[in-house]
This record gives structure tokens, sequence and C-alpha cells, in this order.
């Protein structure tokens, strides 16, 4: 039986006929839409790789059924930059090495970007790491991660005292 | 994956009619069903898909000060609620040192009662497992066992109920709110999960089509706000399954104990509540001596099943250490490490 779901995909609305209601919003992505930033590491959970943010907060979309998200809202990796404008977040990687293989980065940057919504680590290190703890990096580029969410940070919360002043 | 029907049901009595068909089984955000339907340990035929029913995502404060949490209400929602959070730290705590931010985003409230034991052998499916496959054996019992439990355990299985939110909860009576085939009901959490006896298979009460929809805390569970903690010993810092752990709540009045709850997480096929050390501090002072005496109280029935007696000692241990930081009394703010017995607590005397 097919089924069909609505979804918008980094601002833009997207329709799906689905003829396996065992696809998940990971596989469709890269399948479907080719979006290929979000990725597959483990596809069972672990490794944080495959994260995105539905409905402005962040999930593994490996365990995510696309069938079940009927009419979600969705923000990948290829959606966080405005034109050549890199993300606050993605721009911080960049001048910490927050990376060096770069395959858990886009889950890592979007990982860091849903955390700094949900404003419960601010800019204390420790709980960064334990926020964060859902993204491996088997290159070991923790230190440089760190380093980048909390300059990220330091500059969103100097916007937001600019915005209140 | 095995291929499956998709249903959407409009209503819960329709969820619980398509429910309670042979084969069917409900699916909530998937965090633990996806994982185990990838790995062909669970191979249902129908899911039924609860997220879209509307008025199960409610936190409610009921007029008799009792505390109504939607079984679809997400484990980060909960945690992050400031009243939830403020009149019942230990839950909070217990909530947030469970999985990654990710998985607590998405997972459900409902679903984390229900989450299935992470014993290696229920997944690995070349592993004789009774739970997994009744009457074929158990390859935990003569395998790697370290984790497994050492309270309420059978020769059939020794696998543990992985949940920390249940432990406090488990502590506080908390109650289930159940929708079935003969209309809604309820049940102390404490009587959800089943000891596995000759049948490791049912791991809980629950029959086909029984549907959680809420879970209550009583009016009292308030009461012991000032003086709660949750303990969980992991073996990495953060984004692992208890070891060990344990909830301690306490309501102090006039320098003694007033009433004290306890459970244990880990240790066995459900969260355990050991009421004979709760009943020992009852109008003791807080001292380290009657924890160690409710501690002991606590394990008089543990035994090891395989390579575990140390998760013994360990879990009187940390029965004494969230007593006594509980003692001490809840913190401002949960600690940057939620949970973690190794984080230090200024006035506290941790190595008791």
């Amino acid at each position: 039986m097919n089924h069909s779901i609505s979804l918008t995909v980094n601002g833009a609305r997207r329709d799906f006929v689905l003829d396996d209601p065992r696809v998940t919003l990971l596989d469709l992505l890269r399948e479907r839409l080719h979006l290929t930033g979000t990725k597959k590491g483990c596809d069972r959970g672990q490794c944080g790789a495959c994260t995105i943010l539905v409905d402005g907060k962040r999930i593994n979309s490996c365990f995510a059924l696309a069938i079940s998200h009927d009419g979600a809202d969705i923000l990948t990796i290829e959606g966080v930059a405005r034109g050549d404008q890199l993300h606050p977040v993605q721009a911080a990687f960049i001048a910490h090495d927050g990376f060096q293989c770069g395959f858990c980065t886009p889950g890592q940057i979007m990982s860091a970007i849903g955390m700094m919504q949900e404003a419960q680590a601010g800019n204390d290190p420790e709980r960064i790491r334990e926020c964060m703890s859902g993204n491996l990096c088997r290159c070991g580029a923790y230190a440089g991660i760190v380093d980048a969410v909390l300059e990220a940070q330091a500059g969103a919360d100097e916007s937001s005292q600019r915005r209140s002043a | 994956m095995k291929q499956f029907d998709y249903v959407r049901p409009a209503t819960v009595a329709e969820a619980v009619a398509a429910a309670a068909q042979p084969g069917a089984t409900y699916l909530a955000a998937g965090t633990n069903l996806l994982d185990l339907m990838k790995g062909n340990i669970s191979r249902p035929d129908r899911l039924v898909d609860v997220t879209h029913l509307d008025g199960l995502d409610q936190i409610e404060t009921l007029a008799d000060g009792s505390m109504r949490i939607g079984a679809l209400v997400s484990n980060a929602d909960l945690a992050h609620d400031a009243n939830f959070a403020k009149s019942y730290p230990a839950v909070a705590e217990a909530l947030l040192s469970g999985a990654s931010a990710q998985l607590r985003n998405a997972a459900s409230v409902g679903g984390n009662l229900l989450q299935r034991t992470r014993c290696a052998y229920f997944y690995d499916t070349a592993s004789r497992c009774n739970k997994r496959e009744a009457g074929s054996g158990c390859d935990a019992r003569d395998g790697e066992n370290r984790t497994h439990a050492v309270l309420g355990w059978s020769e059939n299985c020794i696998a543990t109920h992985p949940s920390d939110f249940c432990v406090p909860l488990v502590a506080l009576d908390a109650i289930v709110e159940i929708e079935g085939r003969n209309g809604r009901r309820e049940i102390a959490l404490d009587e959800l999960h089943r000891l596995p006896g000759n049948a490791p298979e049912r791991d809980s009460v629950l029959e086909p089509g029984d549907l959680v929809v809420a879970v209550r805390l009583p009016p009292a569970a308030r009461g012991f706000a000032a003086h709660a903690r949750y303990l969980k010993v992991r073996e990495r810092t953060s984004y692992a399954f208890a070891i060990v752990s344990a909830a301690a709540a306490l309501r102090i009045e006039n320098g003694k104990i007033a009433e004290a709850r306890l459970a244990l997480g880990g240790v066995a096929a459900k969260p355990w509540r050991p009421r004979a050390a709760e009943d020992v501090l009852r109008g003791v002072a807080p001292t380290t001596d009657a924890f160690q005496e409710a501690a002991r109280r606590a394990l008089t029935e543990a035994k090891p099943s395989g390579d575990n007696a140390y998760k013994i000692e360990l879990a009187r241990r940390i029965v004494v250490r969230a007593l006594t930081l509980a003692a001490a009394g809840t913190p401002a703010r949960i600690p940057a490490l939620p949970a973690s017995p190794l984080a230090s607590t200024s006035g506290a005397i941790i190595h008791a």
C-alpha cells in the first residue's frame, strides 16, 4: 500500500509517495532528495551522525520513520547556511578545527545548533560536553568541537545582548 | 527489517482495537522499537502509530496536587518542564542521565516505561534467549554477564530493565493509566514490570491492545522535593545504561527522617523498591550508620547471577551515597553530569 506524506525540508515543501513504510527520514533525505550531508553512521541511534532538526528539535533521523513524520518541518546541514554565508556554528567549527575526517561533522553541527536552541548548556564546557554526548567523533576532535560551540554560543549571547540593548 | 503494515488510528479506541490484533505493536517515537526491528529482534506484522493521537502530550497538575504526564510527552520536555523538575527533581535528574539529547528529544514517556532490556544475548539473534524466543534457553547464564541481574532473576532470564526514569518513579509511587479492550484502568508502576520467573518473554502485565496513556505522580510525591537524588554508575561518563543506579528521596522533619523512599535500577528485570530498607529509616536521624543499615537491608536478598557479585556491594554503596546526597539537599540546579556519583557536591560526604 502506498502512503502519501508531505514534509517541509530546509524551507521547501516536499511531497512523497512511500511504497514502503520502512523508510526512515535518514534514507528519505539521502536517497530521495539526495541530501547526503546527513550521514548514515551506525544506523542504530548510537553515533549521532544522522542528527537533524525536526520541528526545531535535534533527533536521530535513523530512528524516525518518515511515514510517522507526515507534516514535519525538517532542517538538515544543507539548510543552515544563507547562500555563501556560513552558519555561525559552521564557521566556528572551521575556526577551531572541530573535525578531522569530517564524517561526523554535519551531525555535530546540527546537534550543536539544536543544543544552543535548547539553552541548557550555556557557556559551561562541562554541560556542553554532556549535551553533545550523543555525537561520536572517531577522530577525537572533541576539544575543538567544544571550543567551536563555546565561540558560537558567545556570538549568540553577544547578538542577543545587542538586540535587547 | 521485516515488512509490516502501517496503521495510523484517529482515536485511542481505534488504536486499542488495531493493536489488539496478533502481531501488532504500538509505535511511538521508535527509539527502541526501530532499533529492535532493524536487528530482527522484534518482527511485528503491524505498527499502530500513536504519535498523531490527540491529548496524550500534556503535563497537567490535577486539583488534588497529583501531576499527570501524557504518554507522548518527550523525555526532554518532561525533564525541562520547570514545574515538574522542581516538584520531582530526582525524576528530572534520572531522565537527563539517560540516553543522549537526541534520543531524549524523541523518546516518549510511555515508550521509556516499555523499553526492552539491553542484554546483549537478547539483541544477538544467534544466541539463545528466553525473552526473545520463549523456551529457547539463556546464553547469558553462562556468558558475559557482568552487568546482569542480582535481584529477582530466575534460571530462565537474568536480564535487567534499562530505564533510569522508572527508578525514581517507582520510589514515588507513580501510577500508570492504561487504556485497554475493557476500557480504562490504572496500576502502580511497581506492578507494571514482571520478574522473569518461567515467562521472561513477558516484560510487563500489559495485555494485547493495552496502551499506556499517562503516568501520574500522587500528591505525596511532592513532599520529597527538598531531599531527592538519583545516582547512576555507568561504564562511561555519559550516554550509557546503568550498571547500578539508585533513587533516594527523604522527608526530613526536625532533624529526623519522617519518610524515606528508595529504588534501585540496573539490578533486576524491574525497578527494585526495597521497602524494608525504607522502613529502617523512618524516625531516625539521617546518619551514615542509618544509611548503611538501609543499604544492607536493601540488598539482603541479592545473589549473583554470574560474574556480577561486585554489583551487590556496588549497589549498597550507591544506596548509601544517594541517601547521603539526598539528605544534604536537592541541588539548586541539576549537576552538569546528571546522576554522576563522581561529581563533587559541596558539603556532602561522598565517600561514605
